[in-house]
């Protein structure tokens, strides 16, 4: 199943770029996706929200193919 | 109006959207880059915005200040990318037939905006950047 992940604000950074596309499990949910890119560091345990296709989605939130997911990191808008 | 932008904001322009001829009150909020975060000197602001969901965001937060303030209407700019000391980074912009709901779904749409909007904010020092959270987006933590 391909995905495509945008990163945004510190999460960008540490990846290096905003978005890319991935293969993964069918059974993955947005929390273990999050898990599964940034292991067990620092920024790893930010508390992220999840979106997916544009609106927010709680963490056991099953992927589907062509899904855009986005690790939304503390928000700073304002 | 629900609008990304990244040139200055025209506050007019957003005020133009809500008015009405049955609208006695008209009132904007602007924030504005301020010059200092606790204590330390802030040279300048850097916001970046995920585009896509930010406008679809909006009109939920435009739905719920409109359940809560029936009657008002609401229009919302936010700017991305580098600000200078003193520039607006985002307006919002609510008509009412009376000032009391103007300033009750003013206040709720920028309290809303905070916790909602997918936008992000890079503090420039001196001597360094980092990003700084709103409180009201650190409430809702890991879903």
């Amino acid at each position: 199943m391909k995905i495509t992940v945008r990163y945004f604000a510190g999460l960008r950074e540490q990846k290096g770029k905003a978005s890319e596309e991935l293969s993964v499990p069918e059974v993955a949910c947005v929390r273990e996706l999050y898990s599964h890119l940034f292991p067990d560091d620092k920024v790893g345990r930010m508390p992220v929200m999840y979106a997916v296709n544009h609106a927010y989605v709680s963490g056991d939130h099953e992927l589907s193919e062509g899904d855009e997911v986005a690790l939304i990191p503390p928000l700073g808008g304002g | 109006m629900f609008v990304i932008v990244r040139e200055a904001i025209n506050v007019r322009e957003i005020e133009k959207a809500v008015q009405w001829p049955g609208a006695g009150a008209v009132l904007s909020f602007v924030g504005v880059a301020r010059d200092n975060f606790e204590g330390r000197a802030v040279l300048g602001l850097e916001y970046e915005a995920y585009d896509e969901m930010c406008l679809p965001v909006m009109e939920q937060i435009r739905d719920e200040v409109v359940g809560k303030v029936p009657g008002v209407r609401v229009a919302m700019a936010h700017r991305v990318g580098r600000l200078e000391i003193g520039e607006a980074s985002v307006v919002i912009s609510v008509a009412a037939p009376h000032r009391a709901a103007a300033y009750e779904a003013n206040r709720l749409a920028i309290d809303l905006l905070k916790a909602k909007l997918p936008v992000w904010k890079k503090e420039v020092y001196a001597d360094g950047a980092s990003w700084k959270a709103n409180e009201e987006s650190g409430e809702r933590g890991v879903s």
